[in-house]
């Protein structure tokens, strides 16, 4: 136990006397948690669009101002060129292109239907498809009016009608915030308990203090618990320090227990330390841990499930996250943040984390030797 | 610690694949004594000196430490012995006394004990104003000197010292070796590597290491006599030509 607090001790007084960790520790939140989730907001706006206007009659004007109105276009290109519409597509400067075929009012009054073509920039994809998707909304609306305006709509509609009103449960207004924030909590956990344990211990190695330890009759497992404790503890400092600033910029408050939140992270930061013990035992270079740590971190954060929806990943991929821990506490985040969903309800998240936690430490002590 | 030996060797050797760093060494160190443990760049005293201390395991051969046997009791050797590596292994973002009280504390002092210690070597360092300067601030001889005092913290039957001079000015060095005699006279065992023939001299017995192998063992004196030899740099010279190996 003395052995304990005196490495304890001695790893405190090294964290507190390094800027660049503490530094690490209180900006890296505020940046990470301030920037990241306005930058990865999936809500499509300021779509620009070229409308080809070769009808120029009052109704393919009334459509392109519907269009123009729209909170989600912006009317770069106004012409009757279909070839300078694409240009401008070409040079980047329009995502959608509309055309409105010459007739299209005297086609819509004499045959009743009208064509309109759509095309789409797919460079960035989900642009284009949301696009796609918003003009039709718009073209439908506006056909819907135009039907009001003709028609006196009988008392009983002839043709049957199927109204669809649905809710958002959980996160009623769709905020990307309510769904970003809690995981990149998850990432600036992760990234501290890995990364910070395995440099720790790197560092030791390459400045040769571990060799002088190594030399004492200090116990192993006293020595790793040492180095655990403290990155175990700012691990939770960064947690709650990511959920005051999500509290007070962006109005998250859990809906379930913080004790469940907690609860889960603190086994789940044992599951990462072990990580970064592993991580350091294998490698003898800041560079190299730091190399290491980055890789698997990147490949951890994409395959779990933060930006990318798990479900829609390939049947491999999907495998593969089942073994990465990030996906089970950004899981437990969204659960516990957006659902309030209690222990019982992430009792197989926690278990399957605490296992991975034992898994991991376990092969990181066996590897750890004092003697080679 | 029978027959007043503190070391005792015999047929030790470490292999790194093909390489046999340390080939088959014998040797016997008594207690009390000051051993030089001499040889060129790569002749494998580092690797000797780390299987003695229990940082790597031997391929093969025999050794008991301090009363125990290499393989089976390395804890309980490192409680006996002190080792200050060729590396400065000081916490440099630490105090002194922070120092002092982190070795001390997994050595299993008492706060009593390693308070002691601490003002008892400040004093006899000269370092009383320093105790609270960051360890990085110190010049090199001083942390030296510091490192060694740090090794022997917990009162060691044995030292291990890895070429504790190297890079440090004449006078610091003279001072450095008045602490090895204290030690010494202490009743501590005094293992030394060193590349200054004029520290060999210093010393109760040397052993030269050629190419993992010991060449010539004896007191300083009878080496020059066996060689034919004025000091021990002839003698070195004359061993260390014969080398086949050298790490750069």
């Amino acid at each position: 136990m003395r052995t304990l607090k005196i490495l304890l001790e001695k790893e405190f007084r090294q964290i507190f006397r390094n800027p660049a960790i503490l530094r690490l520790i209180f900006i890296m939140p505020i940046v990470q948690l301030l920037i990241l989730p306005l930058a990865a907001d999936y809500e499509v706006k300021n779509i620009n669009i070229a409308v080809v206007d070769q009808d120029r009659s009052s109704y393919s004007r009334k459509l392109t101002d519907k269009i123009a109105a729209s909170s989600y276009f912006n009317l770069v290109t106004y012409t009757n060129s279909y070839t300078e519409a694409i240009q401008e597509v070409e040079k980047d400067k329009a995502d959608v292109v509309l055309q409105i075929p010459p007739a299209f009012e005297k086609d819509l009054i004499k045959e009743d239907k009208a064509k309109l073509f759509m095309a789409l920039n797919a460079i960035n994809g989900v642009k284009a498809n949301l696009g796609g998707v918003y003009l039709r909304s718009i073209i439908s609306d506006f056909n819907g009016e135009v039907r009001l305006e003709w028609v006196q709509l009988p008392r009983f509609n002839p043709q049957p009608m199927i109204k669809i009103s649905s809710i958002n449960w959980f996160n009623p207004l769709l905020n990307y915030q309510f769904f970003m924030v809690p995981g990149i909590l998850v990432i600036l956990v992760t990234m501290v308990g890995s990364f910070l344990a395995a440099l720790n211990i790197v560092k030791e190695k390459e400045i040769g203090t571990i060799e002088q330890i190594n030399v004492t009759p200090i116990r192993k497992h006293q020595f790793i618990l040492g180095k655990l404790i403290p990155f175990w503890i700012l691990g939770l400092i960064v947690l709650s320090i990511g959920m005051l600033l999500a509290r007070i910029f962006y109005g998250i408050i859990p809906e379930g227990s913080l004790l469940t939140i907690y609860i889960f992270a603190v086994v789940y930061l044992l599951s990462v330390l072990g990580l970064g013990l592993l991580i350091s035992t294998y490698t003898d270079t800041q560079q190299q841990a730091m190399l290491i740590s980055f890789f698997l971190i990147m490949v951890f954060i994409l395959l779990g499930g933060l930006y990318t929806s798990i479900d829609s990943m390939p049947q491999w991929a999907q495998v593969f996250t089942r073994f990465n821990p990030v996906t089970y506490f950004i899981d437990v985040m969204r659960m516990v943040v957006l659902k309030g969903s209690s222990l019982y309800d992430i009792r197989y998240h926690l278990l399957i984390v605490t296992a991975f936690g034992i898994f991991l430490n376990v092969w990181a002590v066996i590897s750890y030797k004092k003697r080679n | 610690m029978k027959n007043g030996l503190a070391i005792s060797v015999s047929d030790l050797t470490k292999r790194f694949g093909d390489f046999t760093a340390v080939d088959a060494i014998t040797f016997d160190v008594k207690k009390g004594e000051i051993f030089g443990f001499l040889g060129a760049n790569g002749a494998g005293k580092t690797t000797a000196m780390r299987m003695l201390c229990g940082l790597s395991l031997p391929t093969s051969g025999k050794a008991i430490v301090a009363g125990f046997d290499l393989y089976k009791e390395s804890e309980k050797i490192k409680k006996s012995i002190g080792y200050m590596s060729q590396k400065f292994s000081l916490y440099e973002d630490l105090t002194i006394r922070e120092n002092n009280r982190f070795y001390g504390g997994i050595y299993g002092l008492t706060d009593r004990q390693i308070k002691d210690k601490t003002s008892f070597m400040l004093e006899h360092l000269k370092l009383e104003s320093q105790a609270d300067t960051l360890v990085k601030a110190l010049p090199l001889g001083w942390k030296q000197k510091l490192s060694f005092s740090v090794s022997m913290i917990h009162d060691p039957q044995i030292v291990f010292l890895d070429e504790p001079t190297g890079g440090v000015d004449p006078v610091t060095r003279r001072e450095f070796w008045t602490m090895i005699y204290e030690a010494a006279h202490r009743g501590t065992t005094v293992f030394v590597t060193t590349h200054y023939m004029d520290e060999a001299e210093y010393c109760d017995r040397v052993s030269i290491m050629v190419d993992g192998k010991i060449e010539a063992m004896d007191k300083p004196a009878e080496l020059s006599k066996q060689f034919n030899a004025k000091g021990m740099a002839e003698v070195f010279v004359q061993l260390a030509r014969k080398a086949k190996r050298s790490d750069n």
